[in-house]
């Protein structure tokens, strides 16, 4: 079980996700640096990722796009602020259009990615952090979209039973 | 309808109506956690002692959360059958990102294109 601790902070609007890996540290960094490794975690199965830019180098701008299961392309991009190779890095992401003119209505994150060497491999700690609380709730929102249908359908699961 | 039909939609209506409100989920969310007493929840909002009380109710009327009495005060906890029905609303962020950790483990298993040129 890679995910070791998961803190949903409401009042500081953080998500806080520690996980741990069975590789060293320089591995990990790997599959952050190279965008044919990130697109491939960095979406889920059903709306897979690509990166069209992507370079960990502090002040580049990645871009990428995921597509949904009707073929709708919802895009963002990633800001990067800080990198220390292979211990972390910090980026603000935020949705933008096809174009990656970035959307000023829709929430912006902060994000520190830090990886530590552990006897065992890797552990990964990834905050989140969001400006309002509005901004969270939206996000939450946003992404509820197909969980709420199973949702309702596991309710009516529920209420057959 | 039947009778039970009819029962079984009210419940649908008032579980939906108790979680059309963002104070309720985010109580919902913090006794899904570990149980609370309505006293230290009410620390947590802008609101009056009773607002929150009210909230409170509302959930366990639509049977998302349980109380009981220990002492003077009222625990409520979430009730995690009725709420894994709706579990994916308060844990997509987090599904999310497990579905990442997952995919990264798998990704640090395979050989590197340099190993399998090897």
């Amino acid at each position: 079980m890679p995910v070791t601790d998961v803190q949903h902070d409401m009042n500081n609007l953080t998500l806080t996700i520690v996980a741990e890996f069975a590789a060293p540290v320089s591995r990990v960094w790997d599959v952050y640096a190279d965008p044919r490794q990130l697109e491939r975690v960095f979406g889920p199965p059903t709306y897979p990722a690509t990166f069209v830019d992507h370079a960990l180098i502090p002040g580049s701008r990645s871009t990428y796009f995921m597509t949904s299961p009707e073929g709708e392309k919802h895009a963002g991009i990633w800001d990067i602020k800080t990198v220390t190779e292979p211990s972390g890095f910090t980026f603000e992401d935020a949705f933008s259009d096809a174009d990656f003119n970035v959307s000023t209505d829709l929430p912006v994150s902060q994000n520190s990615y830090a990886f530590v060497a552990t006897d065992g491999g890797t552990k990964a700690t990834y905050v989140s952090t969001y400006a309002t609380a509005e901004a969270l709730q939206q996000v939450l929102d946003m992404g509820v979209v197909e969980g709420a249908t199973s949702a309702i359908n596991q309710i009516d699961g529920l209420l057959a039973a | 309808m039947t009778g039970t039909e009819s029962q079984n939609e009210d419940r649908a209506d008032a579980m939906f109506h108790a979680l059309a409100d963002r104070t309720r989920r985010d109580i919902l969310r913090r006794v899904l956690a570990g149980e609370h007493s309505v006293t230290t929840l009410a620390a947590k909002y802008d609101m009056s002692f009773a607002a929150v009380q009210k909230h409170v109710a509302v959930l366990e009327r639509a049977g998302l959360i349980n109380k009981r009495r220990a002492g003077r005060e009222a625990l409520a906890s979430g009730d995690v059958e009725a709420v894994r029905s709706v579990g994916s609303l308060l844990t997509e962020l987090e599904s999310l990102w497990r579905g990442r950790i997952a995919r990264i483990d798998e990704l640090i298993a395979q050989p590197t294109s340099t190993e399998r040129n090897q």
